[in-house]
């Protein structure tokens, strides 16, 4: 496996992660007594995730002659 | 006296940089990955004991009781980011770019350090606390698991220290060989990265 597919592999896990770690997040704030660091936190994950797809598309697209192996 | 000719690697050992038909990878490939295979073992033992210590505990405390979100949160973003500034590093390789191979292996440098100056930080913090690894379980584990992950850290940033200054002498020699080498320090920086993405929901979020 070359370092193209095994980031291919990490942007999509890390993608998983930003968007359920914002999930998890934005539902904290919503609880009682939880300070704005958690609407922050939440916010920036999912502008994250969402970064992240874009750039894997854009990753993909630029990398089409090299090798997955 | 007669000049010495400069025998290609290749001659010597075969397929150190040209890939073996069959298999499609060279020696540096195939051993990094038996290196990172070893490195599951070791991760996935550590995994798998955190998990039997939470099951068999009476109670177990949520990490955000101990450690800071905020901060691990900034850190995920670093080394997701220097993972990207790896594979661009990578890619200059590839499109024999040398200014920009320099810019790209340096920022994932600079994001390893900024990586291990907020895990200075929340160390000190967890210490100022009286938070130590012999307090309680979730603590002792805490500190095994990330105190192993960060000496990773600091390894790879050895290596990619190397390849951004001493090493990258070979860019100009062997640029092929080179090059598959920025590839091999990519797939362990990856995959450090990678057990940071675990790491970081099972001990600050679960």
């Amino acid at each position: 496996m070359s370092l193209k597919a095994f980031h291919v592999v990490f942007v999509v896990v890390a993608t998983l992660l930003m968007t359920g770690f914002g999930v998890w997040s934005l539902r904290h704030a919503t609880g009682d007594g939880a300070g704005t660091s958690y609407l922050v936190m939440g916010g920036l994950a999912l502008v994250a995730a969402i970064a992240l797809v874009v750039y894997g598309v854009w990753f993909l697209k630029k990398t089409k002659g090299v090798s997955y192996l | 006296m007669a000049t010495p000719t400069v025998v290609p690697i290749d001659k010597i050992i075969p397929h150190t940089v040209k890939p073996r038909e069959d298999t499609g990878l060279n020696n540096v490939k195939i051993g990094i990955w038996l290196f990172l295979a070893s490195e599951v073992m070791l991760f996935g033992g550590l995994f798998a004991s955190y998990i039997l210590l939470r099951v068999g505990a009476d109670r177990w405390p949520r990490g955000e009781e101990y450690l800071s979100i905020p901060w691990a949160t900034a850190n995920t973003l670093i080394l997701i980011a220097s993972s990207v500034t790896m594979v661009m590093a990578w890619a200059s390789c590839i499109r024999k770019d040398f200014g920009k191979y320099r810019l790209y292996m340096g920022l994932t440098v600079l994001g390893g350090l900024g990586f291990m100056i907020i895990k200075y930080i929340e160390y000190t913090s967890k210490f100022h606390h009286g938070y130590f690894p012999s307090t309680n379980t979730f603590l002792a584990v805490y500190f095994t698991l990330t105190g192993l992950h960060a000496l990773h850290v600091l390894s790879g940033m050895i290596v990619n220290l190397y390849f951004w200054g001493p090493g990258a002498k070979m860019w100009h020699t062997e640029h092929e060989r080179f090059t598959n080498r920025v590839e091999t320090a990519g797939l362990f920086w990856h995959f450090v990265d990678l057990v940071w993405i675990f790491l970081f929901p099972i001990l600050y979020l679960l």
